[in-house]
């Protein structure tokens, strides 16, 4: 079972994961920078915009988001434990809300798009203030590159069941599911930030 | 370095700090209902970061790693703070 032949260092490869993880701040929080400046200049047109979105589907997204969090972490705690079945049921639990959280965003945007809110529409240009296209524009950009994560967490996460079977992550080496577990909480925090700021503050 | 024993977390640990999560969320969306004016957004960005902090320490495992990957991390988030103090202090006093 132990490979001795290959390099294994669960710490550095926990650091390079973390490192990776501050370019991601660095990513999101330009963002969250911009929605600020803007807010600050607009107040009253965010306002307004925001009253556009659906407070119980993000809140729906957010307990999907946090229960999907949890699953993962207890993945490790599983491997570590040696239960591999658990460890499966556990990561395809977090696969599987991933999925619905897209659904939900699909619905979602469906709807916008339905009102005529969409990046470059005409209900937007002709209708809207610039401070509610500002705030559509990143809404759009914002919620947009987070789905992008869910995307690339789910990929990775479903990468690390296919190594689960086939043995190579195991309960000797199971960093590679550590890291998916951490780059999943990060979309999880960024979709904490996002939450309220687009969907709460009205 | 692999031959160290690793921390397992237990299972109930995880799920309080879901409860946790869960009701803080509760807290923030039943706060921007009551008009609390400028507090509104103070309040939810506290919640937030207070669920960060969770999500940080027992998700992320941070409580259970060696001290200098908090200091690490402390270091990279007090510097994303003082870029934001410092834009605030730049757009607030034009």
């Amino acid at each position: 079972m132990i490979h001795h032949d290959s390099h294994y260092d669960p710490e550095a490869s926990k650091i390079g994961m973390w490192l990776f993880i501050f370019t991601e701040l660095l990513l999101f929080g330009g963002l969250f920078i911009i929605y600020s400046v803007y807010r600050f200049m607009n107040p009253d047109a965010f306002h307004l915009a925001a009253k556009e979105l659906d407070t119980t589907i993000g809140a729906i997204n957010t307990i999907i988001l946090l229960v999907s969090s949890m699953t993962v972490a207890m993945a490790t705690s599983a491997i570590q434990n040696k239960n591999i079945k658990l460890t499966q049921i556990l990561l395809g639990i977090t696969v599987v809300l991933a999925i619905v959280f897209l659904v939900n965003k699909y619905f979602e945007w469906s709807a916008k798009f339905d009102h005529g809110i969409f990046p470059g529409s005409e209900h937007l240009i002709n209708d809207m203030s610039k401070g509610e296209i500002l705030f559509f524009g990143l809404y759009f950009v914002m919620t947009g590159l987070h789905a992008l994560h869910i995307i690339i967490g789910m990929a990775f996460i479903i990468f690390v069941m296919v190594f689960v079977a086939k043995k190579k992550v195991h309960p000797e080496r199971y960093a590679l599911l550590e890291n998916s577990g951490l780059y999943w909480h990060l979309v999880d925090v960024i979709w904490i930030f996002l939450f309220p700021l687009f969907y709460l503050i009205t | 370095m692999s031959n160290e024993k690793h921390h397992i977390v237990p299972y109930r640990t995880y799920i309080f700090v879901l409860l946790a999560l869960i009701v803080l969320t509760f807290i923030s969306i039943a706060i921007t209902h009551i008009e609390l004016a400028d507090y509104t957004v103070a309040g939810a960005l506290i919640l937030a970061s207070v669920k960060t902090f969770l999500v940080l320490t027992f998700f992320m495992h941070l409580k259970f790693d060696k001290p200098y990957m908090r200091i690490m991390v402390g270091f990279v988030l007090a510097v994303f703070l003082a870029v934001i103090i410092i834009t605030f202090l730049d757009y607030y006093y034009r």
